[in-house]
């Protein structure tokens, strides 16, 4: 497979979509009409998951990936038409000045800051969005309290390199879609949209308890430790997929983490491993849920997270899609 | 208390002690943890999250008694090795990086490996030394150049303290992992204890994975066996002379039982009756809100579990010298013995709140 | 093994009979004579063919340890350090008193301390020795007041042709005196096995005096910082290169000359030799090269990772060379350079 056989034209519909935890109903529905033709199944369940499945006997493999992405909510409108407002999921509050934000409706917002007596008096209570409006009823027009906006930050490719918002985790989506359209299983594959990752494992929690499968494979977004003088991390971009050793929510039992090294050595994909030091992911839940689900993640990894200019590299995308596809089809009856 | 008994005790508690398991990486554990358990267990079985369970049938077999100590000890973990071959790392649970320095470790890599955590020496040193050393300041050195590191020695591979367990005075035994494979020691004397003596419900001695990282291994096998009634057991702070008025917990006077929230009080009372009955030492240990054990996790799991908790006294915890009296081991391991011994065939009053 | 059986002797600044002995011991096959002078040095004289210049060879047998000051009402020791222990390397270390006791250092649990206390470094003062004892008077009898505590560390080989172990400054020094004095040179050779280094070049200082050399190697362990986030220019010596020459440090401005005739006669014999960079820290040569109308000295230093911690590092190739250099220097006419 090369990395031209990836549509990106895909992922920046992804990515461009709307979709903060708790309103990730835009992210679904692209995903819905991507995969119909994939899969045997599709519907959301209680709490909005997107599930797929690919029927199958015997044992149920789950692919989780989360369609919800970090944004802001409306806390409060004042007479003069400016909101305040409160971060949904790990926002830098002190890059949030200035910034554009969009609601569900396409208006556009603009992150202001009340005058500081030093730096360090930056705090969330000391900044509003300006609509662009005059008066609260102008305002009410276009929001409501409890209203959720996203940031902006236009999908761009440069070289081989990929930048846009929300690639956490629209990438991983990206990569659950493209593995679904080449692996061949004869087990039951359920694929797993999951919503409210970014405010505490929400969705793959009620997802894997009502699923119960045999084996879930996550795939997110981790950090990288290539950029000038950053945090100690042996991850790179551009240097493969990323195999998940340890993160906040998970140590990765070591038969998984090695069974998905040797498939990845024996198809000659790419691949690195991962120890992060801070952050979690879906397999974290998955993985405590009722007696216990072995449980692997495929990171891509990504610069800048949880900014408007996340950034990723192809190689690395299309390496995440061969092992994913490479692991379902390993997994048989003989495993 | 049997010479005999303790010497066991104390051979199985250094076995342990000197042995490897961080978080998630308990498996080199399992042959000495099974093999022990088979001498007083009916069923010794093994789940894929890495936990142990050792079955003791009862006379009527009408309930099941969950046991849970963990086996898992904090650790380290490598995240890089950098261009001169030293290896950088992180911390599987709260390990302090002030123990860390002028420390000999062993990496477990595709073999295990000597590594030293050094320090700059004092004749180097500018200002006064007050900050400590942090985390990050803080590499292994294994003696080998990038290319021979790294052809052994892969990130994400984990590395434990070297440490021998010693004895000290008054059987007081010293060395790492106490917390809490003495817990696991005491699950031994336990069932060991219930041999001679007569219990009707089943008890399930669990040893858990994981607790050092957010209690999974207690959650997960909690749920598995949707025990009746549940103790865990764990370690607690045993004073110091620089913890006056904050610890009241001794070492040498017997086994903690805790009470509060995350305790059931009926377990707790039995725990306090068996102890007057046998004439055991013990110690009330009032814990106000969340215990930090495999109790918190087991009290809430599929529709709620009564869980009791009871700690041995230890000193210097999280260090490579933890450090408990031999004997509060055996009084604890005597004490849930008894207990279980005396719960009453239908459980009245344990069941209900 | 040499190096393993100093590397794990315990003696301490003031307490070198172990070492003393173990020593004795080692070299009366090879020595014409020797004697204990009255602070505790070891003298040991070889005669040669030719009566002079008397050349004196010095390493220090003690090493750094801990000892004991008080004894708490519930029967915890303290203790402070004997010579330079930063006290940021022992905590959480098992230490051995007397041969027979074993203690580790203990601290109040990090859980218990305040977010402010965990970011500072925790003195001597803060720690303890927990033997097990549950009184003071139980554990006085066990151990007195100025008894000795020891790191446990054992030797051992470690990674890719190097040594770790306690106690290598200056054991290593004393080995490879040891594996001098086997050899037989046309000079007559002074071997001091000095005491007291740690708490001020005290034994030297004395041995000094009363040997009267025309000219003397301290043969030491020196810092190798070539570790981790330290940058080349702060490494002063570094593993694997070869002894190092010392050219300046806080005891001794050496003389350029012999500097020069020493780098000649390693570069001609093919040994590798590496310059001490630096002008910190100290050895016996402070007090030589000062005693009486002066002596000509030169230090030659095994560098040494992790220098007076529970446990330091040293390479057994330049443990080699050093001995190969001092060897060449004893046959060479260097000392005539003066």
């Amino acid at each position: 497979m090369t990395t031209e056989a990836l549509d990106y034209s895909l992922l920046k519909r992804l990515t461009q979509g709307f979709g903060p935890s708790g309103s990730e109903e835009g992210i679904a529905e692209i995903i819905t009409a991507e995969i119909k033709p994939y899969c045997d199944e599709i519907y959301r369940d209680t709490l909005g998951n997107l599930i797929a499945r690919k029927n199958g006997s015997q044992k149920k493999i789950m692919i989780a990936a989360h369609m919800d992405e970090i944004g802001i909510m409306v806390t409060h409108i004042d007479e003069h038409g400016y909101l305040r407002f409160t971060t949904i999921g790990g926002g830098h509050v002190n890059e949030l000045p200035h910034q554009r934000v969009y609601f569900r409706n396409g208006h556009m917002g603009i992150i202001g800051v009340e005058k500081l007596e030093k730096p360090t008096d930056l705090k969330l209570e000391k900044m509003y969005i300006d609509l662009g409006v005059t008066n609260r009823t102008e305002a009410q027009k276009i929001v409501e309290i409890g209203d959720s906006a996203v940031f902006n930050g236009p999908f761009e490719q440069v070289g081989q390199r990929l930048s846009s918002k929300a690639l956490d985790d629209r990438i991983g989506c990206f990569v659950a879609i493209e593995a679904m359209k080449r692996a061949n299983s004869s087990y039951e594959l359920l694929f797993v949209f999951t919503v409210q990752e970014e405010v505490g494992l929400r969705g793959a929690q009620t997802a894997a308890y009502a699923l119960e499968p045999d084996l879930a494979l996550a795939v997110d977004v981790t950090l990288t430790g290539d950029t000038p003088k950053t945090h100690r991390m042996d991850v790179k971009l551009g240097h493969g997929a990323a195999i998940k050793v340890y993160d906040r929510s998970m140590v990765t039992s070591p038969k998984i983490k090695r069974w998905m090294a040797e498939v990845a050595a024996r198809e000659h994909i790419p691949y690195q491993w991962e120890v992060l030091e801070a952050g979690r992911t879906d397999s974290g839940a998955i993985h405590l849920t009722k007696g216990g689900i072995p449980a692997g993640v495929i990171s891509i990894p990504a610069r800048y997270v949880h900014s408007p200019s996340e950034m990723v590299d192809s190689e690395d995308v299309a390496a995440a899609v061969q092992l994913l596809t490479a692991l379902l089809e390993d997994l048989g009856p003989e495993k | 208390m049997s010479n005999l008994q303790l010497q066991r005790a104390k051979d199985f508690i250094k076995e342990l002690s000197e042995g490897y398991g961080v978080s998630g990486y308990e498996f080199s554990l399992n042959h000495p943890i099974m093999q022990k358990f088979r001498e007083y267990a009916d069923e010794v079985h093994t789940d894929r999250f890495g936990n142990i369970y050792s079955l003791k049938k009862g006379t009527s077999g009408r309930y099941k008694m969950m046991l849970a100590a963990h086996m898992d000890e904090i650790g380290l973990m490598i995240k890089e090795i950098d261009q001169s071959g030293f290896l950088r790392f992180t911390t599987v649970g709260g390990v302090d990086p002030r123990t860390l320095v002028g420390q000999e470790v062993i990496i477990h890599g595709r073999e295990d490996i000597i590594g030293i955590i050094g320090a700059i020496p004092p004749h180097l040193q500018t200002g006064g030394g007050e900050d400590a050393f942090k985390m990050e300041d803080l590499g292994i050195d294994v003696g080998m150049p990038l290319a021979q590191a790294s052809g052994m020695i892969q990130i994400g591979d984990t590395v434990t303290l070297s440490r021998q367990g010693y004895e000290l005075l008054n059987h007081h035994f010293a060395g790492k992992s106490l917390d809490d494979r003495a817990g696991v020691a005491v699950m031994a004397v336990c069932l060991e204890e219930l041999g001679s003596l007569y219990h009707r419900h089943d008890v399930i001695a669990v040893t858990t994975a994981q607790e050092e990282v957010g209690i999974r291994g207690a959650l997960t096998s909690a749920y598995t066996i949707n025990p009746d009634l549940a103790v865990a057991i764990d370690v607690t702070h045993g004073s110091t002379p620089d913890t006056k008025g904050v610890v009241n917990i001794e070492l040498g006077k017997g086994p903690a039982v805790a009470l509060g929230p995350n305790i059931h009080p009926a377990i707790y009372k039995g725990l306090v009756e068996a102890a007057k009955e046998h004439r055991l030492p013990y110690q009330p240990e009032p814990i106000p809100g969340a215990s930090g054990t495999d109790a918190w996790a087991i009290q809430v799991t599929q529709a709620g579990v009564p869980t009791g908790l009871v700690s041995i006294p230890l000193r210097y915890m999280h260090t490579s010298v933890e450090t408990l009296d031999l004997q509060d081991v055996i009084n604890c391991g005597k004490l849930l013995a008894y207990f279980i011994a005396s719960l009453p065939d239908d459980l009245e009053g344990y069941l209900c709140y | 093994m040499l190096l393993k059986k100093l590397s794990e002797l315990n003696g301490a600044s003031g307490a070198e009979k172990p070492v003393r002995e173990t020593i004795m011991e080692l070299i009366r096959p090879y020595v014409d004579s020797m004697f204990v002078d009255k602070i505790g040095n070891l003298i040991a004289e070889k005669s040669g063919r030719l009566q002079g210049p008397r050349i004196l060879l010095a390493a220090h047998m003690d090493e750094i340890a801990l000892m004991i000051i008080d004894i708490t009402g519930d029967g915890f020791l303290k203790f402070k350090s004997v010579g330079g222990i930063d006290p940021r390397v022992i905590l959480s270390k098992p230490v051995r008193i007397n041969e027979s006791i074993t203690g580790v250092i203990g601290a109040k649990a990090i859980h218990l301390q305040k977010a402010g206390e965990r970011r500072k470094t925790l003195g001597f003062d803060q720690m303890y020795i927990d033997i097990g004892a549950k009184s003071r008077e139980e554990a006085s009898q066990r151990v007195a007041l100025g008894d000795y505590a020891y790191f446990t560390t054992s030797f051992a080989e470690f990674g890719d042709g190097l040594w770790k172990g306690k106690a290598l400054d200056d054991r290593v020094g004393c080995a490879a005196l040891i594996e001098i004095l086997q050899k037989d040179y046309d000079f007559p050779i002074i071997a001091a096995f000095t005491v007291q280094e740690e708490v001020g070049l005290r034994g030297a200082q004395v041995a000094a005096y009363h040997t009267n050399p025309d000219f003397a190697i301290v043969v030491e362990t020196t810092v190798a910082a070539d570790t981790q986030d330290r940058t080349e220019d702060e490494w002063v010596t570094e593993l694997g290169k070869g002894p190092a020459l010392s050219v300046m440090d806080r005891s001794t401005l050496y003389n350029p000359k012999l500097i020069r005739a020493v780098k000649e006669l390693a570069s001609a014999e093919g040994i590798p030799l590496q310059l001490r960079r630096g002008g910190g820290g100290g050895n016996d040569a402070g007090r030589i090269h000062l005693s009486k109308s002066g002596v000509a000295t030169i230090a030659l230093s095994v560098p040494c990772r992790y220098l007076h911690a529970p446990v330091s590092v040293i390479s057994d190739r330049d443990y080699r060379t050093l001995i190969a250099l001092i060897d060449q220097i004893l046959r060479s006419n260097l000392v005539k350079v003066l």
